[in-house]
């Protein structure tokens, strides 16, 4: 090997196939640990992958910009996601078509809550307006959320955050939470997590019951359709 | 594979030039999940439908696959956390326990709606 291993690096550090590597091997190894963990929610491959890939950008010392021109093959396919979302919801038309109204209801109050309770608690701590807004949309799938954020003129890469952040929580909270309250029906359980947590409490949903995650699938569908009329009407009302 | 593959992003493609054309303020990829659900009912009643990727659970497997790992679509987004370090440093903990709070009320509230509705309705028919 004549070449110089940090020419080799610099080379490599720049090209998509290292950072496309990197997300696909760290993700591959932390869901193998939930696995393993039989699915313990504190074992989430999306917390875990987080903070890893996190670490060793900073500990190389690589800007997110190079390292999402190799991840952004992945953050694409939230939106052929979405699309597949018809699938489930597709398998389970009876049930879904049998639960119209609940669901309807749940809707409005599950998007009303996620957006006000938001929005009043992030003021009531006191953090800066352009924070407050950036938090807004953090109940639906991140693409989305992005896009009401920049509409507000907020930082749609906190809102990116703060949606993985709140998909996380509620992906962790949501099975011992349920538990706790004594709540058997999945259809409610799997419609509450696609309310509040999105895509990555979806994936949880899919994890415990195929019934919850068909439920959660729509609700983060029709969430997503909700909020973004919502956050805008919100905003304007809650925050002066 | 392909075929079911492409069924799916033109289903978005589609979503994107409706909501755009429309000017919606409504997601392209949820305009796309409801052409792609109407799809597949109308090949349930129209066999003519039922070719290419609309057969042998074609669409319905690529589906599978691509929800089968849903969680890990929104790592890159994440990670961007690490743009946001000197932000979280000065105002990290409110943000995660806004966050926390928000998340915990709103799937109480959702579930206790859902129930609620569901528990009327089910004694809307049974009392006619």
């Amino acid at each position: 090997m004549s070449e110089n291993p940090l020419s080799l690096w610099v080379y490599l550090s720049q090209s998509p196939l290292l950072w496309l590597t990197v997300t696909l091997l760290v993700y591959a190894i932390a869901d193998a640990v939930s696995l393993a963990t039989h699915r313990n929610p504190l074992a989430n491959p999306v917390l875990h992958s987080m903070w890893i890939i996190g670490a060793f950008l900073l500990l190389t010392g690589t800007s997110y910009t190079t390292y999402f021109g190799g991840a952004q093959f992945v953050h694409f396919l939230l939106g052929p996601a979405t699309v597949a979302l018809a699938v489930p919801l597709y398998e389970n038309r009876k049930l879904v078509a049998a639960s119209v109204l609940p669901m309807l209801a749940a809707l409005v109050a599950g998007s009303l809550t996620a957006v006000i309770s938001v929005v009043v608690l992030a003021e009531v701590a006191g953090l800066p307006r352009p924070i407050v807004l950036s938090l807004a949309p953090k109940s639906v799938t991140a693409g989305i959320a992005m896009g009401i954020s920049e509409s507000l003129h907020a930082d749609p890469s906190l809102t990116a955050v703060a949606v993985v952040l709140t998909g996380i929580m509620g992906a962790i909270i949501v099975t011992p939470l349920m538990n706790r309250m004594g709540i058997a029906d999945f259809r409610a359980r799997g419609f509450a997590v696609g309310v509040a947590a999105h895509g990555i409490g979806t994936a949880r949903a899919f994890q415990v019951d195929a019934v919850a995650g068909a439920f959660a699938g729509i609700a983060m569908s029709l969430n997503a359709l909700v909020t973004s009329l919502l956050v805008p009407l919100a905003v304007t009302l809650l925050v002066r | 594979m392909i075929a079911s593959l492409s069924l799916i992003l033109l289903c978005q493609l589609a979503g994107e030039v409706f909501v755009r054309a429309f000017k919606l303020p409504m997601p392209g990829p949820v305009v796309g999940l409801l052409l792609l659900l109407a799809l597949l009912l109308a090949r349930d009643r129209f066999k003519v439908l039922a070719r290419g990727p609309l057969q042998q659970d074609g669409v319905e497997n690529a589906s599978r696959g691509l929800l089968a790992h849903l969680s890990l679509l929104f790592v890159p987004a994440g990670v961007g956390v690490v743009q946001k370090l000197d932000l979280i440093a000065e105002h990290g903990i409110a943000i995660v326990v806004v966050l926390a709070i928000s998340v915990v009320v709103t799937l109480l509230v959702t579930v206790a709606t859902f129930l609620f509705a569901s528990r009327l309705m089910a004694r809307g028919r049974s009392a006619p």
